[in-house]
């Protein structure tokens, strides 16, 4: 009832918000190429006040925030209307359109930061904007095409949801929810091939070798298949898309616990308890393969081109790469600590809070390793007690093979986190339980011994042969134990006798400010990531191809850019703050409604 | 005997820590840790036990309680009295060894691993530098093996009349003038080192020296000389092949492997 009344209420508001989104974007998109065209001798204009990169950087940071919540937010929410249809629990279906309606607001929001970026570009960059275009011209307009297609569709989806609730229109609702995800795929995927042969203007030979589509001169010598396809295109789609889940499930986790700490009745509490559980339990599902795609994309970067390699993580970037150890180790123990507190409404839970003291121990223990630098911060007479920059035990922690061994280890202990958390209150009715759950400690434990020693042994081995073979079975090993652990636990469990029920609303409100600590976190390991990929190309607009000769081509300080990147982290807040308010604030006209109706009712009396 | 309070013991578990970190490490591996690394340690530890005691709300109820009766009640007015007096105390003092003068400069952030130009320039020859480059003696290895073997003798000669002095004898950056340098020489048998690093990275950092770190490389203040002034580039190729093959650690490479 409320989200039908909710939905009419800022529909209007949202159609409007989207009108002018679309028109901006039109309007802007429409005259890169024919602007771009005319400008030949202005290369940059200065943006008052703040100049130009900066007003560039916050623009486009912004537009991928809400960007990447609006396109990680339908993948999920599709799922889980899928999974409503297939139990029949209509709890399902509204907690995905309550996701999507959260989409309505943000995506308006997008398309004027897209079109302010685009304007940004524009004004400030002609001639890089005429390089770009001059190359990408088809794929704007087929950008422009797709953004009208994922527009519609989300139009379509959303207000169509409480119309498509028969049986087959409900197979067309999602058949919709499949299509705006293709769309919005696609959308990503084409704005991407333009940032990242910005990096990576080369494409990939049959041994591996970069290929430069550009002559001597500069002169783009390649397809635009080629261009689309460069080195570093896929490793990048596939890493934001994964990650898209990942921030989608940890923003819904946030408006979940602003929900739950303004919730008044038990019901709202509930509600929002089991809606925050989801948007974290679908953040951990993105976070968990993250680390994996991001080594192949690092990977890729080093093979492209190995000064850039080498700049991101072991020179100019190698710092951010310790503060982002920090944050992904907040981002773990947050996500463990949110899955133990749940374990407290569950009676029977408690039966596994004696392992909670060795998991904390072992994920404090890993993130200590893998935010350990190669070269520490030490002062002269440390330096020389030490005898050099890399201490000999400690100093070992700074090498990739330690930190890929304990970043399995978080990823292992996350999991058995959740499978504890998935048995808690279950009794298995099977008579083989005790043995199965002596399989899966003999697998867990011989995979964690498996996943230390080639770690070990990764310390004595050529890099080659590490990076190449040792690293990937350490991934194998973890991933196969997931999956093998989860298969046995399924079948132990399928017939389980449920000793009590989950007590959802009984949660702390601790946990609550670490599902909004998790948001936190997330945003800005994007803003730092994305300070990363784009000051790899140092001073080049397209990187060994156009350099970048206006007056803010230095890199930005590392604390520069934090300062900035928080910043945008203020502002993207401040902006979804607003849209959870305005959620909040149309239930409150919702419970006044009653009320009034009620006194009219009495008057006519 | 009245068992201890949960707060208790983790003040004793943080405490005995922090002892170990800061003590017991430095006894065994006779090096102590920089600071910097046992506060960043030791905030986490906080972190672990801070988990640990409020994922419940009746554990964390616990731990708290300490605190408010000391804070509250009236028969812990000594030890609030103690403490109030205590803890300004000792941030006075924190204060003030932070904030006074010292003769020691402050920490720096060393770029250890700067990346490579895509090429050099040595002697007025052009040498690319790029993922591809290898030392133009390592394919002797598998197609002769004497004249490998004659490159690495060479490298070996290089070696000792050269760089022993802050290297060291084993290769360990303990030379004899290795003490007087910040930073101290690169010391080739940690594990962290020959296997990081291209042969072409080291041919650039052998060749160009402190002189040509590039300016990402802060403090910019290696000693070490430029050789492409004293060796030929065979010499440094051969010197290269010898680090690696006294050692047993391979330079890292984009070999077959990488494919």
């Amino acid at each position: 009832m409320y989200l039908t009344k909710h939905s009419s209420m800022n529909g209007s508001k949202n159609r409007l918000y989207l009108l002018f989104g679309l028109l901006v974007m039109y309007l802007l998109l429409t005259v890169v190429t024919v602007f771009a065209q005319d400008v030949t001798d202005t290369e940059y204009r200065p943006f008052p006040g703040i100049g130009s990169r900066n007003a560039a950087w916050i623009a486009a940071q912004l537009h991928l925030l809400f960007g990447s919540f609006i396109l990680g937010v339908p993948m999920f929410a599709v799922v889980i209307e899928f999974v409503g249809m297939k139990t029949k629990d209509k709890r399902y279906d509204k907690m995905a359109q309550e996701f999507i309606k959260l989409c309505m607001g943000a995506f308006s929001t997008t398309a004027l930061m897209g079109g302010v970026l685009v304007f940004i570009l524009i004004w400030c960059y002609p001639k890089v904007m005429n390089k770009l275009s001059g190359i990408f011209g088809p794929t704007m307009i087929f950008y422009v095409i797709l953004f009208f297609g994922e527009t519609f569709t989300l139009y379509l989806y959303s207000y169509g949801w409480d119309r498509m609730q028969g049986r087959v229109s409900k197979m067309w609702h999602l058949f919709l929810g499949v299509l705006l995800n293709v769309f919005g795929t696609a959308i990503m995927f084409v704005s991407n091939s333009w940032l990242t042969y910005q990096t990576s203007p080369a494409i990939m030979g049959s041994d591996h070798e970069p290929i430069p589509l550009h002559d001597e001169s500069g002169a783009f010598i390649g397809t635009l298949w080629q261009a689309v396809n460069n080195y570093t295109w896929m490793p990048v789609n596939i890493h934001r898309l994964i990650g898209n889940i990942a921030f989608g499930g940890a923003i819904v986790g946030a408006y979940s616990a602003f929900r739950f700490l303004a919730a008044k009745t038990r019901e709202d509490k509930a509600h929002y308890d089991w809606m925050g559980y989801t948007g974290n339990f679908i953040a951990l599902c993105g976070l968990i393969p993250l680390p994996f795609a991001g080594y192949w994309l690092g990977r890729e970067i080093y093979m492209f081109n190995n000064t850039m390699g080498i700049n991101m993580m072991g020179s100019l970037f190698s710092w951010l790469f310790i503060i982002q150890a920090v944050m992904i180790g907040v981002l773990f123990i947050g996500a463990n600590y949110y899955l133990w507190s749940g374990m407290t409404r569950i009676a029977g839970g408690e039966r596994y809070a004696r392992y909670r003291p060795y998991m904390i121990a072992i994920i404090v223990l890993s993130v200590a390793v893998w935010m350990t630098p190669r070269t520490l911060i030490m002062s002269p007479t440390e330096l020389a007690a030490i005898g050099g920059p890399n201490h000999p035990l400690v100093g070992l922690f700074g090498l990739m093979t330690a930190k890929n061994t304990v970043v399995n280890l978080i990823i292992l202990t996350t999991f058995l986190s959740f499978l504890f958390y998935r048995r808690s209150g279950k009794t298995p009715t099977v008579g083989w339980s005790k043995v199965g759950n002596i399989v899966i400690a003999a697998i867990v434990g011989l995979a964690v011994a498996a996943i230390v020693t080639i770690g070990i042994a990764g310390f004595k081995v050529a890099s080659d042969f590490r990076v190449n073979v040792l690293t990937p079975i350490q991934v194998i090993i973890a991933l196969a134990v997931m999956i093998l652990v989860t298969i046995i636990d399924l079948i132990m469990y399928r017939k389980a006798m449920r000793s009590s029920e989950i007590s959802w609303g009984q949660m702390t409100d601790r946990s609550q400010y670490v599902l909004i600590l998790l948001a936190i976190t997330f945003t800005s390991l994007m803003g730092l990531m994305g300070y990363a990929r784009s000051g790899l190309r140092e001073a080049w607009h397209i990187f060994g191809v156009m350099p970048d000769t206006s007056p803010d081509a230095h890199t930005p300080l590392l604390a520069d850019a934090v300062n900035m990147i928080s910043v945008i982290m203020v502002i993207f807040f401040a902006l979804v703050g607003f849209i959870f308010w305005l959620g909040l604030w149309g239930d409150k006209k919702k419970e006044q409604q009653p009320s009034i109706e009620a006194e009219a009712t009495t008057g006519d009396d | 005997m009245q068992r201890l309070s949960l707060f208790t013991k983790c003040l004793i578990i943080f405490v005995v820590l922090w002892l170990f970190l800061r003590f017991f490490i430095g006894s065994v591996w006779s090096v102590p840790l920089p600071a910097s690394v046992i506060s960043m340690y030791l905030g986490l530890i906080l972190l672990a036990i801070l988990v640990h005691v409020s994922v419940e709300d009746d554990r964390f109820r616990e731990f708290l309680r300490p605190v408010k009766e000391t804070l509250a009640d009236d028969d812990r007015r000594t030890r609030r009295t103690v403490l109030f007096v205590l803890i300004p105390l000792v941030m006075l003092g924190l204060s003030f060894s932070r904030l006074s003068t010292k003769a020691d400069p402050p920490a720096v952030l060393r770029t250890a691993h700067p990346a490579p130009p895509t090429e050099l320039e040595y002697r007025d020859k052009v040498i690319g530098l790029t993922q591809e480059v290898e030392n133009p003696f390592r394919h002797l290895e598998k197609d002769d093996t004497e004249a490998f073997k004659a490159h690495v003798d060479n490298g070996r000669r290089v070696y000792y009349q050269n760089c022993f002095y802050c290297h060291g004898d084993d290769l360990d950056g303990e030379g004899h003038f290795a003490h007087g340098f910040n930073p101290p020489p690169a010391n080739f048998q940690d594990p962290g080192i020959i296997p990081n690093y291209q042969e072409s990275f080291f041919f650039w950092r052998i060749s160009k020296g402190g002189p040509g770190l590039p300016p990402a490389a802060t403090p910019w203040d290696s000693a070490m000389p430029v050789w492409e002034d004293h060796l030929t580039e065979e010499e440094i190729w051969d010197v290269i092949l010898f680090l690696s093959e006294y050692t047993g650690y391979r330079p890292r490479t984009f070999g077959e492997a990488a494919h």
